[in-house]
């Protein structure tokens, strides 16, 4: 839901390091997004081919690398992905957990042209 | 020729950065800050209103209030008795860690005690931008139904206080409060809870306590 801030993070963080290696275009980018982040890829799509017009980025390909959420029960140390409609350890039914992985949101890498 | 730079940042690492600024303004006036998270009529500004009325002679307070549009929340707090500044975000659904900055510079700091940032009424977005607050506190409502904590689970899990509200509607409307507490329990053990009602007052006492001693301890 709040796509376009998002976008904009996106977009200044990869112009900042193109900038620094003197880039003459930005052709991939490589996000990393937890299945956990409420992130729609197909809006960050929609404002990235807008606020990106003009700039070194311009047509450069965001690629979305999506990280499944792993849970550790905390009563069984069982480790699982949960299932669409409960978080709950699917050994010992415990709902006590730890979230191991899913939370990602950062910008891995970038592809330019010098 | 095509090169690989490997960047690694967080993209909300802006935010981030403006949060801990805002969290040192904070200390060095020594006040305590709240961010009060929830859906629209769970109750966030009945709830900043009370504490307001029952703390005014105790606690020098001031609300900054976080809006799509009108100034309509700032009102009710200054009507209470408070400082208050609005931010209208012009159409985004959260403050973030920028516009709290600009709200800090509009105010003398050191004639507060504690600031509440009211946010905007939103379960999903604010969950992800720090404004650089001592505490986040997420308010409930009974109406809303049993299943929140299940269907928001951002939200439930970043809080360190859960304010449970309306609990005079609990005759009145089906809501499974042991389901409720489990979805809480699974997301963020051993989180502190009130379950009051702003509009009769019960349960008011024990959030005032809590958000009393966090401004009273200055560590």
């Amino acid at each position: 839901m709040h796509e376009l801030s998002v976008t904009e993070s996106i977009l200044e963080i990869s112009l900042r390091h193109a900038n620094n290696s003197n880039a003459k275009s930005i052709t991939n980018i490589y996000l990393v997004i937890g299945q956990l982040a409420s992130i729609i890829d197909d809006s960050v799509q929609f404002y990235w081919d807008i606020i990106s017009k003009g700039t070194l980025a311009d047509g450069a390909v965001l690629n979305f690398r999506r990280i499944p959420t792993t849970l550790a029960c905390l009563d069984c140390n069982n480790q699982y992905s949960p299932g669409d409609d409960s978080l709950d350890c699917p050994k010992c039914k415990g709902h006590h957990v730890k979230i191991l992985s899913g939370e990602e949101f950062y910008m891995e890498a970038i592809d330019i042209e010098t | 020729m095509t090169n690989k730079i490997l960047v690694v940042e967080k993209i909300l690492s802006a935010n981030d950065r403006i949060a801990v600024e805002n969290q040192s303004i904070f200390n060095a006036a020594g006040v305590k800050s709240f961010n009060i998270m929830a859906s629209p009529g769970a109750g966030k500004t009945s709830l900043i209103e009370q504490t307001i009325k029952i703390l005014l002679n105790t606690i020098k307070l001031a609300v900054i209030d976080g809006d799509i549009a009108t100034n309509i929340d700032a009102d009710r707090a200054q009507a209470a008795g408070a400082f208050a500044v609005q931010i209208n975000t012009g159409g985004e659904c959260h403050l973030d860690a920028v516009m709290i900055n600009s709200a800090l510079k509009q105010m003398n700091l050191d004639l507060f005690d504690a600031i509440i940032i009211e946010n905007v009424g939103n379960l999903v977005c604010p969950a992800s931008f720090q404004l650089g607050s001592h505490k986040s506190v997420l308010i409930a409502s009974i109406p809303e139904g049993d299943d929140k904590p299940y269907k928001y689970p951002g939200m439930y899990r970043g809080v360190d206080a859960l304010v449970i509200n309306k609990i005079d509607l609990l005759p009145y409307v089906p809501f499974n409060m042991d389901y409720f507490r489990k979805g809480v329990e699974t997301l963020n053990p051993g989180i502190v809870t009130f379950p009051l009602s702003c509009k009769t007052g019960e349960g008011l006492e024990n959030w005032i306590k809590w958000i009393t001693e966090i401004v009273r301890n200055q560590n």
